[in-house]
């Protein structure tokens, strides 16, 4: 222990452009900013159904907003966005490809530092005079573009842009980092369709980063110039707030609606991509299966990508979109539908009659699974403009993406953990140890029964009416008080309400289990073979992980034969047949064909 | 805490090995056209990580800045069209008359020859580019005859610097000219994108003039012929799509205004 | 009366699920809405069940050899995935564009909305048909002009401004939206309404309310920290009731 921290300790964790290192350093960042933000979800909930609570400082309908939008922010940028592309990115995908390193070590890490930045930043938010933003994740102009139109829109708005600022900016670096070394850094017979589906969707979700980052960071020094130096790209003329009228140009809060969701309907992709790549893998891995029709799944992943890009403005149905141009979207919008099924499609058919290996990792891919599914087909609801004209802003959306966002992506973020901990823990003293199966089924099985048991139920306060961003259901004080029709529409929410809060709190507990079984194993887990589950791809190709170590002159030249998770059924069980074996027993149908191919 | 992290003693050794290119079996002429390292069958000789063709690590960090610029083009587009959408912007004012509050800025005439003076520079900066590959003296320099590549390479690089340093001078003057006139960043809503077209990409060139002077300086420093090459050559595609830019952000505002 | 019963009118099946699901319905629109929302419900329903269960019964089942037909397992399934979405897409489209895609009639009633941080304001044109100019420099809510209608406008003279929203049960009614600082969300969770309200732009949104009774608009964009509690009411008035309060207003109005 104390040989670790030598004096060496600040190079190697903290000054470090060692790929797998900075990977952790995502990670821990995502694990920091996941606890931040669960605890902010239970205050939003416990806030929701006892309002008075705690009473001796209640929560102000600001506080309230402005957890909600930290909560957001914290959970798609900083845990839903690094942990699968940068965190596992880097921890893995070069040695997914056979590559010794990512292609700009130095970029890398200061993406790290930038992103680190980035989230210091918007956490002091809360502690600068008029408190955080309170714009919600999408900080709608005139909102959040003129400093005076109410609590939180002054330094806490400016602090939380430049947050977002930075963070696009070091995800694209990081984005470029990726694209350049999956395209360049393969290693010999890493054939394109050979890349393992992990890789594919880190590809795809790299791509989109490129193209959307950059926009909102266009759109927020927009933002910025409307709200410091007197232009006005966002905000009409004659527009009154707080007292003030704005005699600029013609400017229109709906440009930023568009710019916005350009970004902000690939970055939910972003979001999950990797995770559909994961669990395809892993779905196969476990049942030993190839992956169902690998080539419709690379196509599928690329086709999610790119119709990802089409569709922005099904977030803008009721936005003042002109309806011709909603139809369009609401068709653009079903299309992905198809894709996603075909994934679905393969899913099911590859684990179908397999008898798979229960492992954790295997259970949280079928929880995924699940969770996409049920969040998924909620979205051609919402893709129709007609009923999304009653569903927009109500829980019905916060029931969709808490499922397939955040629960889908959850799962898929613990199916990596459990998966790969090996590789995190490995040392050159000793292989990498396993988390505790037990400890990882009883995890899986009270996440799965709380996901559904918080977010199910709230698509039926969603039906209710129950809106999105308010403070309060009870007791409101507007005209008529608690006893107007409003008041009595969200009260009639209460008693499901309550229920679900019950169901967060158990939850969020329920994750304290996996944090115990982490931290136990990190010191005491089992020590692990170097290819514990049998795995097809090259990260658990022996000179890969670090041990047994190698001297640096033996590293011998690592050639890729096949296709991920090829299987070989015998007599006696079936034996896997890694990507980076040279001669399977029987040569079988595997396709060589693009192979070696002379320039 | 127990050791979850790697010391990456080896993993640097592994690193040195890979960007020197050095297997063991002498370092390999740096005009050699063949790469290596993409998978797709186009690892030539079927060689290890340590033994890649020299191109290798010129291509890499050629495609990190055509992302980078791709990633910076939806920067630009995005400003672009909100160029536009501000531009067709009205509004019907308290009588119901149609009001178009859009005063086009009259572009500053030195922008003419500003845009030329960024021409020429792409055109020295290609020419400086080119002489770091030119065959006949990297193999003299691979054998040890001297520096001719710096020698020819200099010249260029500073008169595409200064050129660079002329455009952006160029730009202030027009700012200064339009600001006589009573035009200011917060004067109407053209000059807003007047001003924050010009300024943004402004803020690219200086980019790219550190860059320029980091090749400069690379030129002197650097041993390793590759850095070298490498730095010219990333400069160089930056400071055309620099310049391709210009032309179009300069079309935009000199003619549809 | 009381107010509950007048919230939820007389519809036993609905005051069962209220809490529970969609409140009552009373647009002349909402009933295909919702019998378009139902069945995408039931739609996804079934296919959530049957993806499940074909994932269950794929895990218990013996091992056997992998399947390998393309076409059956992914091509087939996938073409009717498509037709039944394509279907589902071409009704809702259809429903879209009986609702927006064509204006109010000439004869709706015309009635302007507009979101203020954190208060919906609602004006009649009143007997002359013609809304008064509003200047944002007049805008004085204390003094009893919200809206900053303009007096030396001889339209605005008759201009009626309310806080609940009143309208005669089985006529259309036009709604012209406005917002006077931040972007507002008119929801009428009753009639199946919803649109944002958007500074500097005007929206018109049409329908034709049915049934009678006192039902809630909210504001459903967040517009700062009184987001919550942006509502008014909207009460639905027989045809006679709705003349007589509209007299009444005019009355109390012209000194
Ligand atoms: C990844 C995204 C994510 C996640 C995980 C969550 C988790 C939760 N969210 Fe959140 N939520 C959002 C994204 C997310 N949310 C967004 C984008 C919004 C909209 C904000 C806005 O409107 O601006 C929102 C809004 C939102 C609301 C609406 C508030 C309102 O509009 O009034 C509510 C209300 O109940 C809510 C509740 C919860 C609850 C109870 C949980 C919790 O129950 C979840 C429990 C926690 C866990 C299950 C642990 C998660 C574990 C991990 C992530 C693993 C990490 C592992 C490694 C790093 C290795 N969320
Ligand atoms: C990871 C994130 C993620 C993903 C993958 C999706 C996926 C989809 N989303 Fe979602 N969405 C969000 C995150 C995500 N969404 C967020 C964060 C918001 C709210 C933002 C905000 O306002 O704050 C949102 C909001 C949102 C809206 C706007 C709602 C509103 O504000 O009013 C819409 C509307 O069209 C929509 C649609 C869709 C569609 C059609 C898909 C499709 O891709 C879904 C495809 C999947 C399927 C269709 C399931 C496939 C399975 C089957 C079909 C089973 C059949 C098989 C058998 C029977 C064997 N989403
Ligand atoms: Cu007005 Cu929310
Ligand atoms: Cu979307």
């Amino acid at each position: 222990m104390t040989s670790i921290r030598s004096k060496n300790f600040f190079k190697t964790y903290i000054a470090t452009t060692d790929h797998r290192t900075i990977g952790i350093q995502y990670l821990v960042l995502a694990l920091i900013s996941v606890a931040i933000g669960t605890l902010l979800s239970l205050l939003m909930r416990i806030h929701l159904v006892w309002p008075t609570w705690p009473l001796s400082h209640p929560i102000l309908p600001e506080d309230y907003l402005a957890i909600v939008t930290i909560h957001g922010t914290i959970m798609l940028f900083f845990v839903l966005t690094t942990a699968p592309q940068a965190g596992f990115g880097n921890l893995i995908l070069p040695a997914q490809i056979g590559a010794r390193s990512m292609a700009f070590p130095v970029l890398n890490a200061s993406s790290f530092w930038l992103t680190a930045t980035a989230l210091l930043i918007l956490l002091s938010s809360t502690f600068v005079p008029g408190g955080a933003a309170i714009s919600g994740w999408t900080a709608y102009p005139p909102l959040s573009a003129v400093p005076g139109a109410g609590p939180g829109q002054g330094l806490g708005m400016d602090l939380w842009l430049v947050s977002i600022a930075l963070f696009a900016i070091a995800t694209t670096a990081s984005s470029i980092n990726t694209l350049t070394t999956i395209i360049r850094n393969r290693c010999h017979g890493m054939t394109w369709e050979r890349l393992p589906l992990t890789v594919w969707g880190w590809f795809t979700a790299a791509i989109l980063s490129l193209i959307a980052f950059s926009v909102v960071l266009a759109a927020i020094l927009l933002l910025l110039c409307d709200r410091h130096a007197g232009t006005s790209f966002f905000v009409p003329n004659g527009d009154l707030v707080s007292g003030v009228i704005h005699h600029g140009g013609d400017g229109s809060p709906l440009l930023w609606l568009h710019l916005f969701w350009f970004f902000g309907h690939p970055e939910v992709y972003i979001a999950i991509l990797p995770g559909l790549g994961l669990t395809s893998m892993l779905l196969a891995n476990f049942s030993h299966r190839k992956v169902f029709a690998y080539r419709t799944m690379i196509t599928t992943t690329l086709l999610i990508g790119f119709l990802g890009i089409l569709l922005w403005g099904h977030h803008m149905f009721v936005a003042g979109l002109n309806p011709f141009v909603s139809s369009a979207f609401s068709i653009s919008t079903t299309a992905i539908a198809l894709p996603a099924s075909a994934k679905v499609l393969s899913w099911l058919a590859t684990i179908w009659r397999s008898k798979p290996q229960y492992t954790t990792a295997m259970l949280f891919s079928l929880g995924f699974v699940s969770l996409f599914v049920t969040g998924g087909l909620t979205g051609p609801i919402l893709a129709q403009p007609i009923l999304d004209e009653y569903l927009h802003n109500t829980f019905f959306v916060v029931a969709h993406f808490h499922l397939i966002m955040a629960m889908a992506g959850v799962f898929a973020l613990y199916a990596a953990t459990y998966y790969w901990f090996p590789l995190i823990t490995a040392t050159t003293k000793h292989p990498g140890r396993l988390m505790s199966e037990p400890l990882g089924h009883l995890h899986f099985w009270l996440t799965l029964i709380g996901a559904y048991a918080v977010f199910l139920p709230m698509h039926l306060t969603g039906l209710a009416g129950e809106p999105r961003h308010y403070a309060q259901l009870t007791g409101i004080p507007g005209p008529g008080g608690s006893l107007s029709p409003t008041g009595l529409l969200l009260a009639q929410t209460i008693p499901l309400n309550l229920h679900i809060t019950y169901a967060a709190i158990f939850l969020a507990t329920a994750q304290l289990l996996f944090l115990f079984n982490l931290f136990r194993s990190l010191r005491k887990g089992q020590f692990a073979t170097s290819n514990p589950w049998r795995a097809t791809t090259l990260e658990w190709h022996p000179a890969m992980n670090p041990f047994p170590p190698i001297p640096a002159s033996d590293i011998p030249v690592i050639t890729v034969h096949r296709a991920p998770c090829h299987y070989e059924s015998t007599a006696n069980g079936d034996t896997s047949l890694p990507q980076w074996t040279s001669d399977p027993v029987s040569q079988i149908s595997i396709e060589d064909t693009t192979n070696a191919k002379p320039e | 805490m127990p050791a979850i992290i790697t010391p990456n003693k080896t993993d640097q050794e592994r690193k040195r090995r890979l960007e020197d290119h050095d297997g063991g079996s002498g370092r390999r002429p740096p005009t050699d056209k063949r790469t290596g390292g993409g998978g797709d069958g186009d690892n030539w000789n079927d060689r290890s990580h340590g033994r890649r063709g020299p191109y290798e690590r010129l291509h890499r960090y050629r495609m990190g800045i055509f992302f980078a610029l791709a990633s910076d083009l939806m920067f630009f587009v995005a400003i672009v069209s909100t160029f536009f959408v501000n531009q067709s912007a009205s509004h019907l004012n308290v009588y119901n008359h149609f009001v178009d509050t859009w005063v086009p800025t009259v572009i500053p005439p030195i922008l003419w020859l500003n845009t030329v003076v960024l021409l020429i520079s792409s055109g020295t900066i290609e020419m400086a580019r080119r002489t770091m590959f030119h065959e006949t003296d990297v193999m003299d320099e691979w054998l040890g005859l001297g520096k001719p590549i710096t020698r020819r390479a200099l010249p260029w690089l500073s008169a595409t610097i200064v050129l660079g340093f002329l455009f952006l001078a160029g730009q202030w003057i027009a700012w200064r000219q339009l600001a006589s006139q009573h035009v200011f960043f917060r004067t109407n809503q053209s000059s807003h994108f007047f001003y924050l077209i010009t300024g943004v990409h402004a803020v690219h060139l200086f980019i790219g003039i550190a860059a320029l002077i980091a090749a400069f300086t690379g030129l002197y420093v650097s041993r390793q012929l590759e850095n070298r090459q490498i730095l010219v050559d990333s400069t160089a595609w930056y400071w055309h799509a620099m310049g391709l830019l210009w032309l179009f952000l300069f079309t935009l505002l000199a003619f549809f205004q | 009366m009381p107010l509950a019963c007048k919230t939820r009118p007389a519809n036993n099946s609905a005051l069962l699920l209220a809490p529970w699901f969609l409140p009552a319905d009373a647009s002349s629109h909402g009933p295909a809405l919702d019998h378009q929302l139902l069945l995408n419900l039931w739609i996804a329903l079934s296919l959530l069940a049957l993806a499940h269960l074909i994932l269950l019964a794929g895990l218990v089942a013996r091992r056997r050899a992998e399947a390998t037909n393309l076409w059956r397992i992914e091509y087939l399934p996938l073409i009717a995935l498509a037709t039944l979405f394509t279907t589902l897409t071409i009704k809702a489209e259809r429903l879209w564009a009986a609702t927006r895609y064509t204006g109010a009639s000439l004869t709706a009633l015309q009635i302007e909305v507009t979101g203020v941080q954190f208060a919906w304001y609602f004006r009649y044109p009143g007997p002359d048909a013609a809304f008064g100019i509003t200047r944002p420099q007049l805008v004085a809510p204390g003094e009893g002009n919200p809206l900053g209608l303009d007096p030396t406008d001889p339209n605005s003279a008759d201009d009626q401004v309310t806080s609940e929203l009143v309208i005669p049960a089985n006529r259309e009614v036009d709604l012209r939206l406005n917002a006077q600082d931040v972007i507002h969300g008119l929801s009428i969770p009753e009639l199946r309404l919803k649109q944002n309200a958007v500074p500097g732009q005007t929206i018109h949104i049409h329908f034709t309310p049915t049934t009678p009774g006192t039902y809630a608009i909210l504001c459903t964009q967040l517009c700062g920290l009184g987001h919550y509690r942006m509502n008014a009411t909207l009460r639905i008035l027989p045809p006679d009731q709705f003349t007589a309060w509209l007299a009444s207003k005019q009355k109390a109005a012209t000194p």
